[in-house]
């Protein structure tokens, strides 16, 4: 071996290949290294989807994340931020066909682990918007708070996670229906709620910089039969916003 | 004015309330800074929090010092806004490679200690300590394995980075005790050989027997209380080379924060023993 870089890529390869010629491989003790390596990738993707976990069992998810940690490891020292390609890997998966929604669920603990470190900021209330001129109002572009994360699933993700999230089983007479959920923080508490297909999309409206009116507009269009300032003042109560 | 560092704990958040209330003399807590690069939230302020009551120190274990390549920038970067946000006593790293071609392998692995692997070292030791506005301190790794091509013995070359860098050395006694038992050496004599004027911290911690060896090899797996061949070799070094503040490591069979602390207050004993931890 000529040099430290020819060194350390021969023995990266030799962690993923039991085949390796590498000749410290050969070495008994190598197999700590690559026990060590493995398990901490495992135990960092258990420790960011715990819903996922509560929903296939410890051994399915383990032999999963080991696969998935071999096709895809971590890139970013920071394993709290490791997984960002398991939703999708589960939702290929052939062994998990039979759970459609894992990936959703996934998806959602990632969003709540998003939402656990992101930037503080002061959250926005209704107060803030009362006693404005209506033209004010239309005229505002309210700042989606830094930790606030929204998902919209064809599955009953929220119905599925929440239960998951607890470590007990979900309901047995789960209604099969599309749900949409947004994940806030409010004085360090990661909470995810309920929401309806307007809320997101006044949501979305507001995080491209639409301003109000705009983002009324958007929703009226969306969703006609629904009414801006309800929809408006909920996310505005759940903290879903910031001062700028 | 704060009393001087004697023996601290690898601090847990299950024992944040605990951590936060203890007034044990010469207390203090480490953090691996890996665990508080977000942007904000409730685990950072949790640290502010720590940081306000107790010193801390910042133990890293993802530079890849060792790596043929510098230091990931970015990283560099979370940890000097880190160093600047909650002002460590001591930052320290391993002597030991993590990164390598985009990749992430979560241990400390070893390499051939050459020449080459000597100036790449203090190369990136450099870069740290410009980027962090700080000096560092190095850590000697766990040994697992017999690699050829050393050109160095290992606390000659840790010696040589002192040298060249101004970098400080965090001298852990269990690694010390594992790798003489993995690789059949002295420790005692590795010991003599270390240079104690450079070592600004001393860790602690537990091991267990690889199970699935059949050489009885140790593992550094801080999942057990400080054994007592350590805490001989721990008496040794304090006669030699003086008290200095010591860190109770413990990551895995995590007791409650009151069994942490009675290993705390052993080391603290031994250190009063010694006069006062610089």
């Amino acid at each position: 071996m000529s040099t430290l870089a020819d060194f350390q890529s021969a023995f990266v390869e030799a962690l993923h290949d039991e085949a390796s010629t590498f000749v410290p491989a050969n070495q008994r003790p190598f197999a700590v290294y690559r026990n060590t390596v493995m398990r901490a990738c495992i135990d960092a993707l258990e420790a960011n989807f715990p819903s996922v976990l509560c929903l296939v069992g410890r051994d399915w998810f383990r032999a999963a994340a080991a696969i998935h940690a071999t096709r895809s490891p971590p890139s970013d020292v920071r394993l709290a931020c490791y997984g960002e390609g398991f939703p999708g890997f589960l939702e290929s998966f052939e062994p998990a066909a039979g759970l459609p929604y894992l990936g959703d669920v996934a998806r959602l603990d990632r969003l709540w682990n998003e939402s656990l470190d992101a930037a503080d900021a002061e959250p926005l209330d209704v107060e803030h918007l009362v006693g404005r001129a209506p033209s004010a109002l239309e005229a505002m572009r309210l700042r989606v708070h830094p930790a606030t994360r929204w998902q919209v699933s064809p599955f009953p993700v929220l119905s599925i996670w929440r239960p998951s999230r607890e470590g007990v089983a979900v309901d047995g007479a789960l209604a099969w229906r599309s749900e949409c959920a947004i994940v806030v923080r409010v004085a360090g508490d990661v909470s995810v709620l309920p929401a309806s297909p307007a809320e997101i999309t006044l949501l979305e409206a507001c995080r491209r910089g639409a301003s109000l009116g705009e983002a009324a507009t958007a929703v009226s269009r969306a969703h006609p039969d629904v009414p801006i300032e309800l929809t408006l003042s909920g996310l505005l109560q759940s903290g879903a916003f910031a001062h700028s | 004015m704060r009393p001087p560092l004697a023996a601290g704990l690898g601090f847990k958040p299950r024992h944040f309330d605990e951590a936060l209330r203890c007034v044990s003399p010469g207390l203090w807590f480490e953090v691996h800074p890996e665990n508080y690069m977000g942007d904000g939230g409730p685990r950072l302020a949790m640290l502010d929090a720590l940081a306000d009551r107790h010193p801390l120190s910042l133990h890293g274990v993802s530079l890849s010092l060792a790596a043929a390549a510098p230091p990931d920038t970015g990283h560099l970067r979370r940890l000097r806004r880190l160093v600047d946000r909650v002002r460590p006593v001591l930052v320290s790293e391993h002597l030991a490679w993590s990164a390598w071609g985009g990749r992430y392998m979560p241990d400390l692995l070893p390499f051939p200690r050459t020449h080459e692997a000597l100036a790449c070292i203090a190369a990136n030791i450099l870069r740290s300590q410009e980027a962090l506005g700080r000096s560092i301190s190095i850590e000697n790794p766990s040994h697992y394995l017999a690699l050829d091509g050393h050109d160095w013995n290992e606390t000659d070359f840790l010696a040589e980075l002192v040298r060249r860098t101004g970098c400080g050395l965090l001298l852990d006694i269990n690694n010390v005790h594992v790798s003489a038992n993995n690789l059949g050496f002295d420790a005692l004599a590795y010991l003599r050989a270390f240079p104690l004027h450079a070592v600004t911290e001393i860790h602690l911690a537990g091991h267990g027997v690889d199970e699935d060896s059949p050489a009885n090899l140790l593992i550094d797996s801080h999942d057990a209380p400080v054994g007592e061949p350590v805490w001989d070799l721990y008496r040794h070094v304090l006669s030699r080379g003086g008290p200095r503040p010591t860190l109770i490591e413990r990551d895995g069979n995590l007791p409650s924060f009151d069994v942490l602390l009675q290993e705390c207050v052993r080391a603290g004993t031994m250190l009063a023993a010694q006069g006062l931890a610089a």
